[in-house]
């Protein structure tokens, strides 16, 4: 429920897009200085993540899920299709991200821009290279017949880092997905079957994401603080506490800011396993 | 090809009751949350049956390309979308040819409530984003994006209350679900601003003789008129809870 008095606030407020950054960075290395984000957060503390109970979409799997102020809603389609050419022995993977306009008055309708490119080819990197889902279980018929999984990446509500709330919710979606079986019958031809199977996933993989303000790093930045930002960069962490993906999406980091962060990332997926592992159980017991 | 929907035997079987046990004249359960996005100017989540609607305001804010600003009044602009995991089989993303229809005619629906003149050069952008469909999406689209615009603090004749009336047969029914609305004989979606008491959407779909259609407008009029009701019961819960603190001896929560 929104306040009425952070409305009128946000009229006043400094911080769309593109102008007065530079007015809210220097208030924001001030306090920087004294060790504080403008949120109050300590500077590798995440924003509280909260899965809304309920069902909101037709997929086979969806999560709700809100990272601080940011919201996002991911639903998963299966259906059967023809392999690519050049993996006729693995299931098809799609990853598509929505930058919905009702998210932002910055974001406009339209077929998807760099930026909603950019964030589901991070998700999606992070899943393949974790091998986060087990693409070659999901084979019906060799080079024939294979499940096709369409992540469809819904950004609702923008207040900063999206890559790390989509790939936390499409890894909850996925873990909690169940697809229609589909069984060969005698003369060959597939057959869909009542009962249903899970989307084989191993350990959850997760994405990071900092930011560099002035010689500042932080994690997990809102909107404020990804706007004023001199670098960016989104790292994801699996199961082995390896990492298996990177992306340097603004600005230059340095050699050892970056070893540092990888640590800071590995200690992070660690904590957060123990609110997705809760989130996963009460999913369970739902589905 | 791996969702296959197969049409119930009866759609209103020997009890009279349709396909998910309901009468004739029962509405499918319905409810509405407002203000549950931060930074859209107003918003409202309406779960209604198995819809799930998510509806959000922008404005009034700068139009955009400059030149389609209007001198004299608000540039009311709608976006209907279907999000590609509202169906069972995924939807390719974008805008089809049914979805611009339905954009068009919802905002002509809310329009006529808005006090356009107020805002001249201004556009007021209402997206409807269907998050899971059931049948019946536009009206409750409707019902979810004017309550989104009183949340933003538009100036209104008055809210805008809709609902779908179908025909199974010669049967009329209220508010068709998935089973009616695929297979039904005849589908009329309706919305009403109560305040003036006109209609702002019709749109009808299948065959109705004169006394059918009578009972089926007079039908969609009773049902918007509930639908207007828990609006209203929406819009004012906020405002309760804030009045009770006050009365309460000002305790602070």
């Amino acid at each position: 429920m929104c306040s009425w008095k952070e409305k009128l606030w946000e009229g006043v407020k400094l911080y769309e897009e593109s102008i007065g950054s530079s007015l809210m960075k220097e208030y924001m290395l001030k306090e920087l200085k004294n060790g504080k984000r403008v949120d109050g957060r300590s500077f590798y503390e995440m924003r509280e993540i909260e899965v809304r109970p309920g069902s909101y979409t037709k997929s086979c799997g969806e999560a709700w899920l809100s990272l601080g102020g940011t919201k996002v809603l991911v639903g998963i389609s299966a259906d059967i299709g023809e392999p690519f050419p050049d993996t006729p022995e693995k299931g098809v993977m799609v990853s598509n991200v929505e930058l919905l306009p009702l998210a932002s008055p910055s974001f406009e309708p339209g077929p998807p821009d760099e930026n909603s490119i950019e964030l589901a080819r991070i998700v999606d990197r992070a899943l393949r290279s974790s091998k986060y889902v087990d693409l070659d279980k999901l084979v019906i018929v060799p080079g024939k017949l294979v499940y096709l999984l369409f992540l469809d990446m819904y950004v609702l509500d923008h207040k900063g880092n999206l890559a790390d709330a989509l790939t936390l919710a499409t890894v909850i979606a996925l873990a909690k997905s169940k697809i229609p079986k589909v069984s060969l019958s005698s003369d060959g031809t597939p057959a869909v079957m009542n009962e249903q199977i899970s989307v084989p996933v191993s350990d959850p993989v997760m994405n990071f994401t900092f930011v560099k303000i002035g010689d500042y790093i932080l994690l997990d930045p809102n909107l404020d603080e990804e706007i004023a930002s001199d670098a960016m960069i989104t790292m994801a962490i699996d199961g082995q506490g390896r990492i298996c993906s990177i992306q340097l999406r603004k600005g230059f980091f340095r050699d050892v800011e970056i070893k540092k962060m990888y640590e800071i990332a590995r200690e992070k997926r660690k904590e957060l396993m123990s609110v997705l592992e809760e989130v996963l159980r009460v999913g369970q017991e739902t589905a | 090809m791996l969702y296959v929907e197969r049409r119930p035997e009866k759609l209103i079987d020997e009890n009279g009751l349709r396909t998910d046990g309901r009468r004739p004249r029962e509405m499918r359960p319905i409810k509405m949350e407002v203000g549950v996005l931060d930074r859209a100017d107003g918003s409202a989540l309406v779960e209604w049956g198995g819809n799930r609607i998510l509806a959000a305001i922008f404005g009034p804010r700068e139009v955009h390309p400059k030149h389609m600003a209007l001198p004299d009044r608000a540039l009311v602009r709608v976006r209907y979308n279907m999000a590609p995991f509202s169906t069972p089989e995924r939807r390719k993303p974008g805008p089809d040819r049914r979805s611009i229809e339905l954009s068009k005619v919802i905002r002509n629906a809310l329009e006529q409530a808005i006090f356009v003149e107020k805002y001249p050069g201004a556009a007021i952008d209402i997206f409807v984003e269907v998050l899971r469909s059931d049948a019946g999406t536009r009206v409750a689209g409707i019902t979810a994006a004017s309550l989104a615009l009183a949340e933003a603090g538009i100036a209104m004749r008055g809210l805008v209350a809709a609902c779908s009336i179908g025909k199974i047969g010669d049967v009329i029914v209220v508010d068709p679900g998935h089973d009616e609305d695929m297979w039904g004989d005849a589908d009329m979606p309706i919305a009403v601003m109560f305040e003036d008491r006109v209609i702002t959407l019709l749109q009808m779909d299948g065959p109705m003789d004169e006394s059918q259609f009578n009972e089926a407008l007079s039908l969609g009029m009773s049902c918007c008129e509930l639908v207007y009701e828990l609006q209203k019961e929406a819009l004012r819960r906020p405002f309760v809870f804030v009045e009770r603190k006050v009365v309460g001896g000002g305790q602070t929560v």
